[in-house]
């Protein structure tokens, strides 16, 4: 039975970026605001301080920062006529846990989608024809559209600090820039991180091969920077030690650099962590949200009532709880019906590794950080004609090695021994003179058979069913990967590698290799309540005192890793709820 | 007229009565609730003088409730209830007991109060100010939380033995302007010498724990730091600091050399970041003029000297990726440990302390980071710390006394008894 708690204007489920930067808007709105955060508090100097944030055993290989499987797991399988089975050890993505969330423990990678990636299936069907798409692709346009959000991926970025080269200014192209980004209002808040050896030749190959490279935007800081809410970072030291972990040194956006530190200073804000959201609460009608009901440490159970719910959990979470608390339709891929878990999506990553003479390179891989690089965008979205290729989507290039960590790095070219003196020599030949990894970052378009739902048989420790997720490459993007690899293998060979690996991605999607933490969809946002669950605000269509942040509203994957669009979109719908929502709660479109 | 019309009306009821009503005496005061303007001058120089500070619990104590230990040499004197709740708090206080206590040391039974009050700053305000005081005071909610205040042990438990310490170190009266400095000095040497009672840290105490007037603000150990030298002298001082320097120090917490840390973070935080701009620049202006006092003549430690090296390793290891290979910092986020007064303390007592325990900074509205420094002390040994500490004090900078492993090693004994 849960205990009730005292009524507030606004519960947040879950503490990341979206969380803190809702919880930062409508405090400031004057509203009484409480986070419910699953995990623990974290702070750098006493969870990742410097002295012991590179110990790349603790968090990189015993995954400190993550959710605990224990506490709770995903199902997954490849195709709906497989059994799933409970994923017991993180593998192709790291779900995050505690305050800060992915922001605690990302690259940095802050990148905006293309102009034309808003409005995906309207522009692909104008320029090829609706036929050119795979039946069963479900590509829909977003209901907001790039001029919608460019405020707010400046909004987001003048938070972060993010370092870079602008590509577009206000329509006019820049030296130096992405030359395919939609238009900025204004330059990066701060310049482009300095780049390693491996990247700047990386970039000079590439340029002479025509392409137009630029430095990849980043949350690692070049320079001190505060920002407008008056919090600090400090400049990168390079150390290399970003994704999963935490940044002892002040100088990696997240929402302990520039969020958390204002907010935890309102009085009229409110934080409970180590305790885990099972329910959202609606109402007889089921068309309004009440509050939610969580559970601490103890196993006591209770109720938080509020005017409204904002859900900014991580992806699936935010999937899971809309099942659970019977919000919106549940999708079933067979009749094409419902709207919660469909347009499940990932990433289609695909690497080259370059190895090179030790005698004449030294790349220095451990100078580098999360987001360090040089990158292409001409293989991006549309931005080249898939015409004569026979698919869609695309990705950006980049060399954008971002470690030399010792545990992970032993590179040797295919064929080497597995063990003994071969392999030790190997690995000391091209530790310094290898480029792992090269990164093809690209889409993930979803599909009809790419979902989630509830899990028939496994339930979690409180015995709701988990998470299913059915999930699998298809032709399209295997495609995509194979050509993507191919143009990024001719760069490689064109900086002088005297071996070149080409990787890319095959099926069926592995659930135990590392491929990012960008997982999208299940709660996605439209113009239609028959294939949406959010409206272009985020806002549920069902239950109006519902709005729904994070990479879940992707009814799509871009080319770019997400956050970046996540930021801007919780600006967007923050911006919604305080101009629009406060005045005359109610749906914000109509249905 | 009003308190005199009171007393005679007791005096008529006779003794009894005010047994019965000891509400009675409450209204025998001529701070006046009425009264806007002086409630708000009293919330200002109560802000000067952060009563806040030890009369409220750490950690969302009920404000002005008492109950907080205030640490001294001779043991923890707790601060009292200064609420208006007239059991437990001073609402029975007439005027004048509470101007007995603020500024002559006496309760309103007339004994001697710990010199843990700082009346022997507060003296220096007028009585019309300490009035002010208890007329914001008054506006606070009551909260009744009975306090026991005298927790020392024999002898120092002997409220009259007070009454020799006052007349050794404890001079009434309010402060008298100097007409030969500028209105803004005499501010500033109100502010400092008088409801700021920046002495009472900052001063150097006698075996008594009266301060050593003549080396006043000079620096002295208390509280498990070394509370550093606040005078203009250019090297361990604040003189190399600009007057805009010092300001943004005590309105933010951090400036472009240094940041506060400690008990020095919850006054910044609670007290003078409150403070007007023109009272700021009144205390830094004084701070500068205030004489530097005899230095001892230091050589450096030899840049060869075996614990220079290790500590240059050591530096260069676990520190450089803040502090900077060059011990520059990040303006108001790394302290510099090139320029910051208190790295070359004579007392290395904070130094240690911020290694062993780490520390974290004030968060004002203002600079709302608070960025924080790890402990090291797990992983860092004794004569490691001092290595590293000598490095530090004797690279950029300096002269400065090398720290010893057994400084180190008795600071991290007496760390181990403290939870502040």
């Amino acid at each position: 039975m849960a205990t009730k708690l005292p009524k507030k204007d606004v519960v947040i489920v879950g503490l990341g970026w979206t969380g803190s930067i809702l919880a930062h808007e409508l405090t400031d709105e004057g509203l009484d605001v409480i986070a419910i955060e699953r995990g623990p508090w974290r702070d750098a100097a006493t969870e990742y301080p410097p002295n012991y944030a590179q110990d790349e055993l603790r968090y990189r290989i015993r995954h400190e920062l993550f959710l605990r499987p224990d506490q709770t797991t995903f199902t997954f399988r490849n195709k709906m006529d497989q059994t799933a089975l409970p994923i017991r050890s993180w593998g192709a993505f790291m779900p995050p846990n505690g305050v800060g969330g992915g922001g605690v423990h990302w690259n940095a990678e802050t990148w905006r989608f293309l102009p034309t990636d808003f409005m995906l299936r309207t522009h692909l069907t104008e320029r090829y024809g609706a036929g050119f798409l795979p039946q069963d692709m479900t590509i829909q346009d977003w209901g907001v559209t790039y001029d919608d959000l460019e405020p707010h991926y400046d909004q987001f970025e003048y938070l972060c600090g993010t370092c870079g080269t602008a590509g577009n200014l206000k329509g006019q192209i820049q030296q130096g820039g992405n030359p395919f980004e939609g238009p900025r209002s204004r330059p990066y808040p701060n310049p482009a991180q300095k780049q390693g050896f491996g990247h700047t030749l990386w970039a000079k190959a590439a340029a002479e091969l025509g392409y137009k490279p630029f430095p990849q935007p980043s949350g690692n800081m070049s320079r001190p920077y505060v920002n407008p809410l008056g919090v600090r970072q400090g400049p990168c030291t390079y150390c290399g030690y970003c994704e999963w972990f935490g940044c002892g040194n002040y100088s990696k956006a997240s929402p302990q650099t520039t969020v958390l530190p204002v907010l935890v200073r309102k009085s009229n804000f409110s934080f409970r962590d180590n305790s885990e959201v099972t329910r959202i609460e609606t109402d007889r009608s089921g068309k309004r949200a009440t509050g939610v009901t969580f559970v601490d440490t103890s196993g006591n159970e209770w109720e938080q009532p509020a005017d409204l719910v904002i859900l900014s959990a991580y992806t699936m979470f935010n999937v899971q709880l809309l099942l659970l608390s019977k919000i919106g339709e549940p999708y079933d891929p067979v009749a094409n019906k419902g709207v919660i878990g469909r347009n499940f999506t990932h990433q289609t990553m695909s690497s080259v590794n370059g190895f090179f003479d030790k005698t004449k390179f030294n790349f220095n891989p451990f100078i580098a950080s999360g987001a360090i690089g040089m990158c292409i965008d001409e293989f991006n979205g549309d931005n080249f004609d898939h015409g004569p290729l026979g698919f869609v989507g695309g990705g950006y290039l980049g060399q954008v090695q971002t470690n030399g960590r010792p545990i992970e790095t032993s590179p040797v070219p295919k064929g080497t021994a597995k063990w003994g003196a071969e392999w030790k020599k190997n690995v000391a030949d091209y530790y310094l003179s290898n480029l792992k990894g090269g990164s093809i970052h690209a889409s993930m378009y979803s599909y009809r058979d790419v979902y989630l739902d509830l899990d028939p048989t496994y339930t979690d420790r409180f015995g709701r069913p988990l998470m299913r997720m059915t999930i699998d490459f298809h032709e399209n993007e295997l495609k995509a990967a194979q050509y993507l690899t191919d143009k990024y293998a001719e760069i490689v060979k064109a900086m002088g590698a005297k071996i070149v690996e080409k990787e890319p991605r095959k099926g069926p999607y592995d659930i135990t290799k590392y491929q990012t933490t960008h997982l999208n969809g299940g709660a996605i946002m439209g113009a239609d309540p028959k294939t949406s669950a959010l409206n272009r605000y985020l806002q549920n269509w069902d239950v109006p005192n519902l709005f729904v942040m994070g990479a879940s509203a992707f009814p799509q994957n871009a080319g770019y890793n997400p956050t970046g669009t996540v930021g801007a979109l919780a600006f967007w719908a923050a911006k919604a709820i305080r101009e629009q929502y406060l005045k005359k709660p109610g749906p914000l479109v109509d249905a | 007229m009003r308190r005199a019309r009171t007393i005679a009306v007791a005096a008529t009821l006779g003794g009894a009565a005010l047994a019965v009503y000891p509400v009675a005496r409450s209204i025998a005061r001529d701070s006046d609730v009425q009264d806007f303007a002086q409630i708000e001058r009293g919330r200002k120089l109560a802000t000067l003088a952060d009563c806040f500070a030890c009369h409220t619990q750490k950690d969302g104590g009920k404000p002005f409730a008492g109950g907080r230990p205030i640490e001294t040499p001779f043991g923890n004197v707790i601060a009292p209830n200064i609420t208006p709740d007239r059991e437990t708090g001073i609402g029975n206080w007439s005027d004048e007991d509470f101007d007995n206590a603020v500024r002559h040391g006496t309760d309103e039974e007339g004994e001697r109060l710990y010199p843990a009050m700082p009346y022997i700053y507060y003296t220096k305000m007028s009585r019309d100010d300490v009035k002010a005081i208890r007329a914001y005071l008054a506006t606070v909610p009551a909260v009744h939380n009975e306090v026991h205040a005298n927790q020392l042990p024999f002898p120092f438990s002997i409220r009259w033995s007070m009454n020799a310490w006052d007349w050794l170190f404890f001079k009434a009266g309010e402060f008298k302007p100097d007409k030969t400095k500028s209105p803004e000095w005499n501010r500033g040497a109100f502010l400092v010498t008088g409801p700021g009672h920046c002495g009472a840290c900052h001063t150097p105490k006698n075996f008594l724990g009266g301060d050593e007037t003549d080396q006043a603000l000079q620096g002295y150990a208390i509280q498990g730091w070394f509370a550093p030298n606040i005078t203009g002298d250019k090297t361990r001082g604040v003189g190399a600091m600009s007057v805009p320097d010092i300001v943004a120090l005590l309105k933010t917490g951090h400036n472009a050399v240094t940041g506060v840390a400690g008990p020095m973070a919850e006054q910044v935080a609670d007290s003078s970041s409150h403070f007007s701009d023109a009272d700021l620049k009144a205390i830094a202006t004084y701070l500068q003029s205030v004489p530097a006092g005899d230095a001892k003549s230091l050589t450096p430690v030899a840049q060869d000297d075996p614990q220079m090296k290790v500590g240059q390793a050591i530096y260069r290891d676990s520190c450089s990726a803040c502090h900077g290979i060059d011990g520059n910092g990040v303006p108001s986020l790394f302290p510099s440990l090139v320029k910051a007064p208190q790295v070359r303390a004579p007392d290395p007592t904070s130094n240690i302390r911020v290694v062993l325990r780490g520390a974290r900074s004030a968060a004002t509205d203002a600079e709302p980071t608070a960025p924080a420094m790890p402990s090291y002390s797990w992983q860092l040994k004794d004569d490691q710390i001092a290595a590293v500490l000598t490095y530090i004090r004797n690279s950029w900078g300096g002269p400065a006394a090398a720290v010893s492993a057994d400084d180190v090693r008795k600071q991290r004994k007496d760390l181990a008894d403290r939870d502040d």
